[in-house]
């Protein structure tokens, strides 16, 4: 079960769209997931044969579990499904399968233990020394799951859902007495302590202190989509945990999922904010030219001129581009544009638009009409959602002039549009009418400073003034 | 393309692109982009699809006449 992205830690097998003795080569849907937010469709991550169906359709399990075996031209079965993380890669595109490479052909003395950013970042959440943490990913390399079982075992064992509901309700799980099999802390043990803590004596007990006023427990402990009666459409089949599977629980659940992961963006990563307001005359008559000449299908939205100047900008101011873990910022080797797309009947996903820089603007403008579409009505692919280096959020086409962004940990860096209006601006000393429009950039002072937030505006201004070089 | 058929083409599309959408209950004189909350390429679809449906060519200079029902089904009956 490949991590989906930074705020994942369960998926649902929806359906396998191969089957034992089917080759499949790299970047092939496989199977379908289901998480929080979406259907996502997971790629292999390899080419080779598929061995064994290990996780049937309807099975919630933990990320990094098994789905599936592959057999690689080397014809040596291999776990498929676990997040494989490739080292030094700082974008932790998880792989659904992963070919069997015999030990001895891995270079020796490989320093793949590092684990991936994300991988890092986590361990350092659950305060994990990662040198204690034998890897069992690619290459040797460590793995979120390895990180969560070393987690597990230091501080008692506990099922995936009982570890998000004891963050969701602010329970220290060490303090748990587990009920499960081994001493294992189950969903139950965790409500059970949470509505212990939240007895008028709270305060004087062990419960950790809140940055904020926490929900009532009751209320904060409302199901997660669970006791989901099988995921809708799917034959029914062991559900380990809960399946978003009603509209509302889903909604719910993305709420949640959007929630935990901003409110860890806004605890861990200091956010300083940089605005500058850019004249889109040229921009604007550039593109209104290009579409008079272009079949409808074709013309361009200014949304896909702007995403095209943010790629290309941060290209030329690559601090801002990858991702901060371990307390060092990776610059990411590649820009891979994440973009806000806002859900109908609420939600938020960012999926990335690949390689955005080196898009001709027709070319960015129709992936973004795909993505969008998908995002909405069909379905995601996994790489899309793991890979994004830097996000940006166009809320402008909502009518807002400005909108200063949380950064998507562990990327370092959120570009915000406002709308393009008409205002008075002085060019050449004259004062005219203009379409101007407001660019913000949320960075990471972990990262990098505002004198390089700074340098990318300017660099994204410029490029806006001259729309035919991008 | 009368006005009745101009509104039905409208709101067909509407449909197509925003199928949560209260179309039925849609004001003659709301703006559209707003009442429905098209983004801009929800708009361009919109615009895509009602060229089609029309047959005719919808310039970006006649987006304007878009804005509302009532104004989008003059404009296409007018044509």
């Amino acid at each position: 079960m490949p991590a989906l992205g930074a705020d994942m830690d369960e998926g649902t097998l929806l359906e396998w769209l191969v089957k034992p003795g089917d080759e499949v080569h790299r970047g092939d849907i496989i199977a379908v997931v289901d998480t929080a937010k979406s259907a996502i469709d997971v790629e292999t991550f390899h080419s080779g044969t598929i061995g064994q169906l290990v996780v049937q359709p309807g099975e919630t399990v933990p990320v990094g579990t098994v789905l599936a075996t592959l057999t690689s031209a080397a014809a040596e079965p291999a776990p498929a499904g676990a997040p494989a993380r490739k080292a030094g890669r700082p974008a932790a595109r998880p792989a659904a399968a992963r070919p069997a490479k015999p030990a001895a052909t891995r270079p020796a003395g490989r320093t793949g233990a590092a684990g991936s950013p994300l991988v890092r970042q986590l361990a350092q959440e659950l305060g994990i020394d990662l040198g204690t943490v034998q890897g069992t990913g690619r290459a040797g390399a460590i793995t979120r799951s390895d990180v969560e079982k070393a987690a597990a075992s230091r501080r008692g064992r506990a099922t995936p859902l009982a570890r998000r509901i004891a963050a969701e309700l602010d329970v220290d799980l060490a303090a748990v007495t587990g009920t499960g099999p081994g001493g294992a802390v189950r969903e139950d043990d965790v409500r059970r302590a949470a509505r212990e803590i939240s007895e008028p004596h709270r305060a004087g007990l062990k419960a950790p202190p809140s940055p904020a006023a926490p929900a009532p427990p009751q209320a904060a402990a409302a199901p997660v989509a669970e006791g989901a009666a099988g995921t809708a459409g799917g034959p029914a089949g062991p559900v380990r945990g809960p399946a978003p599977a009603t509209r509302e629980e889903r909604a719910r659940a993305m709420r949640l999922a959007t929630a935990r992961l901003m409110a860890r963006s806004k605890r861990e990563i200091p956010h300083y904010y940089v605005s500058n307001t850019v004249d889109m005359a040229g921009a604007l008559t550039w593109l209104r030219d290009r579409n008079r000449a272009l079949e409808m299908s074709d013309r361009l939205v200014p949304a896909a001129l702007l995403l095209k100047a943010a790629a290309v900008a941060v290209r030329q101011v690559p601090e801002l581009n990858g991702f901060w873990a371990d307390d060092h910022f990776t610059a990411a080797d590649a820009v891979h544009l994440g973009v806000a797309i806002s859900l109908r009947g609420g939600g938020l996903v960012t999926p990335a638009i690949h390689d955005a820089a080196d898009l001709p603007v027709g070319e960015l403008m129709a992936r973004l009409r795909d993505l969008v579409s998908r995002a909405r009505g069909g379905r995601l692919r996994s790489s899309e959602l793991t890979d994004a280096t830097i996000t940006v959020t166009n809320l402008g086409d909502q009518g807002v002039e400005s909108v200063l962004g949380v950064i998507y940990p562990p990327q370092v860096a959120l570009v915000g549009f406002g709308k393009i209006v008409e205002r008075p601006w002085a060019v050449g000393g004259l004062l005219g009418v203009r379409p101007v429009a407001n660019t913000t950039l949320a960075a990471d002072h972990r990262a990098t400073d505002g004198y390089t937030g700074a340098r990318y505006l300017a660099a994204l201004a410029d490029l806006l003034q001259r729309p035919e070089e991008m | 393309m009368t006005r009745t058929q101009a509104r039905q083409a409208i709101e067909e599309v509407l449909r197509e692109i925003a199928p949560d959408a209260d179309v039925d209950n849609l004001p003659p004189d709301a703006n559209l982009r707003d009442w429905i909350e098209l983004d801009s390429l929800d708009f361009l679809n919109f615009v895509e699809a009602l060229g089609k449906r029309s047959g005719l060519r919808i310039d970006e200079d006649d987006y304007p006449q878009l804005a509302t029902m009532a104004s989008g089904a003059e404009f296409l009956a007018g044509r």
